[in-house]
Parts: structure tokens; C-alpha cells; sequence
């Protein structure tokens, strides 16, 4: 099946959904559907109810941090009584977001993968998007470990806790800001 | 272990168990905390990060070419396998081709991995029913006269350190294809020995049939894969529904269970390594000369165009994928491993509870984890 016909499904069984097409460069071609987050349990459900993606096999996350854009605008201007074309270099922060990404498979017609993606809409604040571990058990454990290395909250998850690092542990080691401890720090941290 | 009281237990005998993380059966450092009533499981949750580095942080700090000795780190008894998963999706990343002799090594090297990794996996099941020695000790035979041929192809005996994206590293001499085919040839005696000490045993079967059950549809609703999947009866084997590398041009069958129990996974283990065996008899007979590597491929210093590929493949253990994102750099932006280890404990609770605590330990032995690809 086709990546706009799902699309277009999504798009026509739930009301509201936006579903928008990743177009992916690289030779592998594989791209993919980017659901905005309020809707993405329901269309989880309606691709593996309705369009037989049973199986969901990685989950994972990436995190794409506030990146800095410069385009360079010409623009007319009258210098001196004289119409001149100049150089402007615009400077603008793109912020960022963190996003999950769900490769799906369909073990029943032997096909996929379906990579859906969801994102939220900053890195800070609000970092939440739907589990969707209440429609695919083997997200359970990922979505975990995507909460655990990039403190994104997995809204209905029913076990939400740290899975790789240690309880006591406050930080997310998997995100591109990340700045590990000096040596000297985790003496203190052993020693309580 | 330590015990300690459940508070607000209504039942005296409700007792709460901390197994691990040093515990021999849990195959590494993996701990449960199981809670018992008498001797039966009410509740069981896995805890992990014991051996976690960060793999997914090294490697997206590492070049293409560097992070491949770290994949052999992950499932350690199976370096061939990951070398393979994570070369096929750097391949499908830049578009690389891989020349034909060398998909023919690959899948040698990979079979061969397959035969050692099940024989040490029913070894160790046994060993954890209470056989003790001496079935892991014929599964560790057989086991080092496959290291040995690694350790003449590759140099290693388990951190093989061999694939590169675009083919291998060494090519594999006359001698070592020959040596190859002496073990594939002997290979089924040493099974049909094993299955006649251990298939028909008594106490096996009364350790292992209708034990740790695992339904069909919770098997693909959890993300099982590899021989625990198709011990519940699901036909899914990527290298039938991939058909990576050269697989479509060999025979072989797929077993498939029944009963979902610790009998077949044990079961589907041995049935696996015959097929295995005759993978390797026709890549053997068939194996073309020619170049081992893509000219065209850059070791170092590939630059991937930006985008974002996922591989799998039907490592030993389940499906092995993995998955990068490159922004056009020399290392990845984003580098991820699929583990099958730690995806296929999701139902390790369900198919314990309501068991004997000494059964624990026979499903945990029956899913075949390694803790270095769980925690990475």
C-alpha cells in the first residue's frame, strides 16, 4: 500500500487528522507520515485495525534542537538618489522539537516498513505526545527508553519510568545538548 | 536475593524477591523482582541498565567505519550478525552494492553464527534445568570449532570485527571453505546425539511442555521475533520475507510451533540449526569468485547523503535493526539499534505468571537474551 493512499485514509476516516508526507533523500526511500499528536492514537488504531499493520517493531525518538537559519535577501534600496541592490543576511531561530518515530510492519500481508512519526511541539515545556504502547505492546519498553534518554512523556503509557539509567539519575544522555559530568561528580553521586 | 515483606499484604505468604542481579540463570547482569505467593509468580518485573554505555551516543559521535567494532559488543556471541544489520543499513543509506562472493561469506558467517548461538542457547537451557555440564559442554564443543574458523577468517574468535558496508573485509581462502564444509558436514551428528540425549527426555518434557505459554496474538502484539515468535506458530522469518542478501536463491524451510511453550522454543532452536545446515551446504557448493568489496564503496570518510534508512535481519536472537539518520556529516545524526533481546523480555511477565519460581528461570533461558545487546 501506498504512502498517500494510508494518507488519505487517515485523512478521511478521522476527522481533524493531519497527516503530512516526510520525503525521505536518501537512496533507501524510505519516507514517511508525519501525524500531528492529538490524533495519533486514533490513527494507530486505524493502521492496525483497519490496514493491518500488526506489528510495530522499533520505536525510537530524535531529538532535532533550535537551529539557527541565515538567508540572504536582496533588496532594493535608494542610496544616495541611486536605486542600488543589497545583500541582507537575515538571521532566524528555527526552534526545535523532539519526535518519535514508529516503524511499522504487517506480519499478516508481509509488508512495510510504515514509518509514522510524531512530534511535540518544543523541547522543554511541553514534551508530550500519545503513547502508543495501549495499541502495540512491543512499544512498551521503547517508549520507556525514550523517556528515560530524551525526557519525552509518553501521555497514557501504562508504566512510565526510567528503564536504562537509575532512578535517582535527572538528565536525558541521549539529547544533542547533553553535557556529561566531570569524573569527579560521580564519586559524589556514589557516595550519596 | 533479600527478602522482604509486602506491606499491606493481606496473605502471610505473599513474599517479594529481588532475583538478581547476580543470579547464575539470568545470563548476565538482569535482575526481576518477582512477588510470590508461596512458590507461584503474581508479579514480575524486569530491571535493567546494569551493563547500559550508551552505544547509540558513542556511535552517533563515531565515524561510519568506527561504530562497527562497537556492534559487535552488542549481542557478543553473535558479532557476524551485527556487523551484517548494521552494514545492510548503511548500505541502504548511501546506496552501496554488495558484490556476489561476498554476500555469499556473509551468509556462511552468518549461519555459522546461527549454529553456534543455538547450540550454546540449548546448552545453557539445559544447564538451567539442572543438567548440569554436560549438554552446554557438548553445545560448547561444537560451539569452538566454529570460533576457530572465525578466528582464522577474521582474526577474532568473537569480536569478528568482519563485515564492512560494501562487502568484507577478508576474503576467505580455499582451505577455510573446505575446513567449513568438514563442520557443516559432521554438524548433523553432533545434532542427532543431542536430540537423542535431551528431545525425548522425561524430565525436559516435564520441565519445559506447557510451560512459560506464549499466545500467537500476543506474540505479534508484543514485537516477539526470531524463534520465539514462530514457536507460537506466527511464519515470519525475514530471511523468507526480506529476502536480504542472497537468501531467495537457497532452500530451507521455516519450523514452526505449536504450542507457544518452552518445549518448542527449545524445539525450534534445534529444527533451526538443521535448516541452517543445509543454507550452508548449497552457499558452500555455490559460492562464486570474485572482488569482496564494492570498489566504488568509501570506508572512510563516507558522507551519506542527508535522509534515513532502516535495516533489519533475522539475527539468532530475532529481528536486529537498525536505524540511522544522516545529516550529511561524516558520523550520524542519529544511530539506533533495534534490540531484539530486550523487546522479546516485553512478555516475560506474562508468560510467568501464575508459573512455579523455578520455571522463571526456564523462560527466561528459553527467550535467549544477552544483556549486552538489552542495556546497550
Amino acid at each position: 500500500m501506498m504512502l498517500e493512499e494510508i494518507r488519505n485514509r487517515l485523512q478521511a476516516d478521522i476527522p481533524g487528522c493531519q497527516v503530512e508526507l516526510v520525503v525521505n533523500g536518501s537512496p533507501s526511500a524510505q519516507n514517511s507520515l508525519l501525524i500531528d499528536r492529538q490524533h495519533g492514537l486514533a490513527a494507530a488504531r486505524l493502521l492496525r485495525e483497519g490496514l493491518q499493520m500488526d506489528f510495530c517493531s522499533n520505536v525510537t525518538a530524535v531529538d532535532w534542537p533550535d537551529r539557527e537559519q541565515t538567508n540572504k535577501v536582496k533588496t532594493k534600496q535608494i542610496v544616495d538618489g541611486v536605486e542600488k541592490e543589497i545583500e541582507q543576511t537575515i538571521k532566524t531561530t528555527v526552534p526545535g522539537y523532539l519526535e518519535v518515530v514508529y516503524h511499522l510492519f504487517s506480519m499478516t500481508n508481509k509488508d512495510g516498513p510504515v514509518v509514522i512519526r510524531l512530534r511535540t511541539p518544543n523541547r522543554t515545556e511541553d514534551v508530550a505526545v500519545p503513547s502508543l504502547t495501549p495499541v502495540w505492546r512491543s512499544a512498551e519498553f521503547q517508549e520507556r527508553e525514550a523517556f528515560d534518554l530524551y525526557g519525552i512523556v509518553f501521555d497514557g503509557h501504562p508504566d512510565l519510568r526510567r528503564i536504562l539509567m537509575w532512578e535517582g539519575f535527572t538528565d536525558h544522555p541521549m539529547r544533542k545538548d547533553y553535557v556529561p559530568p566531570p569524573d569527579d561528580d560521580l564519586e559524589i553521586l556514589r557516595e550519596g | 536475593m533479600t527478602q522482604v515483606a509486602v506491606p499491606g499484604a493481606e496473605q502471610d505468604n505473599i513474599m517479594e524477591i529481588s532475583m538478581g542481579p547476580q543470579h547464575p540463570s539470568t545470563h548476565g547482569v538482569f535482575r526481576m523482582d518477582v512477588r510470590l505467593d508461596g512458590e507461584r509468580v503474581v508479579r514480575l518485573k524486569p530491571v535493567f541498565g546494569y551493563l547500559h554505555r550508551n552505544h547509540e551516543k558513542i556511535a552517533e559521535a563515531a565515524s561510519y567505519l568506527a561504530a562497527i567494532p562497537y556492534t559487535d559488543r552488542l549481542d557478543y556471541l553473535c558479532s557476524m550478525t551485527n556487523n551484517w544489520g548494521y552494514a545492510l543499513a548503511v548500505e541502504k543509506l548511501a546506496g552501496i552494492a554488495v558484490p556476489e562472493r561476498a554476500e555469499y561469506i556473509r551468509v556462511i558467517v552468518s549461519e555459522l553464527t546461527r549454529l553456534q548461538n543455538h547450540a550454546g542457547m540449548v546448552g545453557f537451557l539445559l544447564q538451567d534445568m539442572g543438567a548440569s555440564g554436560t549438554p552446554l559442554m557438548y553445545a560448547f564443543r561444537e560451539r569452538e570449532r566454529v570460533l576457530d574458523l572465525f578466528e582464522s577468517l577474521s582474526g577474532a574468535r568473537m569480536m569478528c570485527n568482519y563485515m564492512r558496508f560494501g562487502g568484507v573485509r577478508v576474503d576467505c581462502s580455499a582451505e577455510w571453505l573446505s575446513e567449513t564444509a568438514k563442520l557443516v558436514a559432521g554438524f548433523d551428528g553432533f545434532l542427532d546425539e543431542f536430540e537423542q540425549l535431551l528431545t525425548g527426555n522425561e524430565i525436559l518434557m516435564a520441565r519445559t511442555q506447557g510451560v512459560g505459554v506464549l499466545p500467537r496474538e500476543l506474540a505479534i502484539n508484543a514485537g516477539v521475533t526470531g524463534p520465539g515468535l514462530r514457536a507460537s506458530g506466527v511464519n515470519y522469518d525475514l530471511r523468507k520475507v526480506d529476502r536480504y542478501g542472497v537468501y531467495e536463491r537457497f532452500q530451507f524451510r521455516v519450523p514452526l510451533g505449536e504450542h507457544g511453550d518452552v518445549f518448542d522454543r527449545y524445539m525450534m532452536r534445534v529444527l533451526e540449526m538443521r535448516e541452517s545446515l543445509k543454507i550452508l551446504e548449497q552457499a558452500l557448493r555455490d559460492i562464486p569468485s570474485g572482488p569482496i568489496m564494492d570498489p566504488k564503496a568509501r570506508l572512510r570518510g563516507l558522507r551519506p547523503k542527508v535522509g534515513e534508512a532502516y535495516a533489519r535481519i533475522e539475527s539468532p536472537k530475532g529481528e536486529l535493526g537498525f536505524y540511522l539518520i544522516s545529516d550529511g556529516s561524516p558520523n550520524p545524526y542519529r544511530y539506533r539499534v533495534r534490540p531484539p533481546s530486550l523487546i522479546n523480555l516485553t512478555v516475560l511477565e506474562d508468560m510467568c505468571l501464575g508459573q512455579n519460581i523455578a520455571d522463571v528461570v526456564v523462560i527466561l533461558g528459553s527467550i535467549d537474551i544477552v544483556m549486552g545487546e538489552v542495556d546497550r
